[in-house]
């Protein structure tokens, strides 16, 4: 094991006068799962989008290191880049999933570098020379592959839209994973999910990272699913990162449940001075 | 009747050319929310370079009609598309993401720019290629008229038909349509999915040009002659075509081509000739008064 997966030093982005991410320091190990969390406003979503090139964060470094050595900086890829090279993918709090499409084209979408190399920028593939449809038959044996995985093989050829609302959370995870990344982003991957739905996120996260060996980076407000898969837990707090470790040690940190609860007036100022805010 | 179904042959044939410029718009629109208006002088200036190509094969290397023909419409493809990818980059590229009319503007000036460019570099005649396909073949008599297809007709609806076929296999079958289809839903989540998407919408502008390629090819084989501002009338009733399929639509943009190459020539059949521009400009009116949406257009839904 050399360097961490991903490595956040220093990461600040402001917004005008306000500044949502403060300074922030956090590393991703290789082969776990990492749950982002904190209340509302806390500047996790800010952290994503800057790992993923949605911003360009204000100061700090993003580097993530492959199993073989190569280094990426993020905050100095383009966007596309991002998925292609370093090998990131990610989901979003609300569903954005190609509706129109079918379900199986919003798996092969994802798998859209190598088959458009394939089908040499198109020409060759209308021509149907070169290794373009046994690659295309490859990335359909891919895709329902995890169709089987999550269930949803009998509605392929369904469009995505028509999906009831877990069924699309789930294809949104697949769809990523199709893009054979590193490392894995999802920002509230249970939200809106009723229980059950929950415990099958829960197995589907634990195999993404037993069988894929993908590590997973989750933004999630379920202190269930947080503490049942996270092997690693960062909490940020007003954009200041508060607290780092195994879930067991943030379930009993008082600064972590001073941040969800709120704490007696008298304890803010102790509080406060122990945060250095 | 023999009236009729020869006005029919004949509006098909117009409307297969307005159908191929129609596409470019609807894509361009489909993926970028911009209408193209230079996209008319992209089809003249296609005209153009098939005229130029089709004399070198013709009048200096001595190829028969057919073999130039189908040299001209691959290297006028080639040769449109290159130059549409151009406009793209100078003209819209750096005006992505600037507020909405920037890039329409901009298309207006290219579009004066491409005629201008054009009648300097090839002077203000009439261009004429010599006649090709000239037989007629009759279809059936009636009354003492004849009715029949010219051999330039088929070439045109075959062509049409053939190219429509690979275009439509390429958007729906490839990745590179997969991909557009995509970007034309949601481009930043396709970019997250590792789609470039400035280089797919640079295809979507080099496929549009090179069915505009065909339609010009067709054009001058049809007319015999093309002119710097043939793109102007042209190109604008594609657009009508676009927004009466509905635009955004790729089958709308071919039934609307053919819908007002129908319009048009039956019109002058029955109506008055002088007003056929007239009769095919109303329909623009009508239908975005009466049928916002087109025939075939999804209705603008609010994203959340």
């Amino acid at each position: 094991m050399t360097a961490p997966l991903l490595s956040l030093h220093h990461l600040s982005m402001r917004f005008g006068g306000l500044l949502a991410v403060n300074d922030v320091s956090f590393d991703v190990r290789r082969g776990e799962i990492t749950a982002l969390i904190g209340p509302n406003g806390a500047g996790k979503t800010t952290v994503f989008n800057c790992i993923t090139g949605f911003y360009k964060p204000t100061e700090g470094m993003i580097a993530l290191t492959h199993e073989d050595g190569t280094r990426f900086l993020l905050e100095r890829l383009p966007d596309y880049r991002i998925n292609e090279k370093a090998r990131v993918a990610r989901t979003f709090q609300n569903i954005r999933l190609f509706q129109g499409m079918t379900v199986l084209e919003n798996l092969l979408v994802a798998q859209h570098n190598p088959l458009m190399a394939a089908s040499g920028w198109t020409v060759l593939g209308v021509l149907g020379i070169g290794g373009y449809r046994r690659r295309e038959q490859e990335a359909v044996d891919k895709a329902v592959a995890w169709l089987e995985r999550i269930g949803l093989v009998d509605r392929a050829d369904d469009p995505a839209g028509d999906l009831p609302y877990g069924d699309q959370r789930r294809l949104e995870i697949a769809r990523a994973m199709c893009t054979d990344p590193v490392l894995l982003c999802l920002d509230e991957p249970a939200a809106g999910l009723n229980p059950r739905e929950s415990l099958e996120l829960n197995a589907l996260l634990r195999s993404v990272r037993d069988r894929d060996g993908t590590s997973v980076l989750l933004i999630e407000h379920d202190m269930s699913v947080v503490m049942e898969i996270s092997d690693h837990v960062v909490v940020l707090d007003y954009g200041i990162k508060i607290a780092d470790g195994a879930p067991d040690e943030i379930r009993n940190d008082p600064k972590v449940i001073a941040a969800y609860l709120g704490v007696e007036d008298e304890e803010v100022a102790a509080v406060e001075a122990e945060v250095g805010a | 009747m023999e009236v009729f179904v020869q006005q029919l042959i004949n509006g098909l044939t117009l409307g297969s050319i307005y159908g191929l410029i129609a596409i470019g718009y609807t894509m361009v629109f489909g993926i970028i929310g911009m209408v193209n208006f230079a996209h008319g002088d992209v089809f003249m200036v296609g005209g153009f370079i098939a005229l130029l190509f089709f004399m070198v094969m013709t009048a200096w290397l001595g190829l028969a009609v057919l073999p130039a023909l189908m040299i001209v419409l691959v290297l006028g493809m080639v040769f449109t598309g290159l130059w549409n990818w151009a406009i793209e980059r100078v003209a819209y590229r750096p005006l992505r993401g600037s507020f909405r009319l920037a890039p329409l503007i901009s298309a207006i000036g290219m579009s004066i720019l491409l005629s201008n460019l054009v009648q300097v570099l090839q002077g203000p005649r009439n261009k004429p290629v010599p006649p090709m396909f000239t037989q007629v073949l009759p279809l059936f008599e009636q009354n003492g008229y004849t009715v029949g297809i010219g051999y330039k007709q088929i070439v045109i609806m075959v062509v049409t038909a053939v190219s429509l076929a690979i275009f439509w296999y390429v958007v729906q079958k490839t990745p590179l349509g997969r991909a557009q289809r995509a970007c034309e839903q949601d481009q930043k989540m396709a970019s997250l999915l590792g789609i470039n998407v400035d280089a797919t919408i640079s295809l979507t502008f080099v496929m549009g040009a090179a069915l505009a390629a065909v339609a010009g090819v067709m054009y001058i084989m049809y007319y015999g002659v093309v002119n710097f501002s043939d793109g102007f009338i042209p190109g604008v009733k594609a657009f009508t075509a676009a927004v009466l399929g509905g635009i955004g639509s790729l089958p709308g943009a071919v039934i609307g081509g053919l819908l007002i190459g129908l319009i048009e020539t039956m019109w002058s059949a029955y109506f008055s000739i002088d007003y056929k521009d007239v009769a095919a400009f109303s329909i623009l009116a009508i239908t975005l008064v009466f049928l916002p949406t087109g025939l075939f257009g999804r209705p603008e839904v609010e994203k959340v």
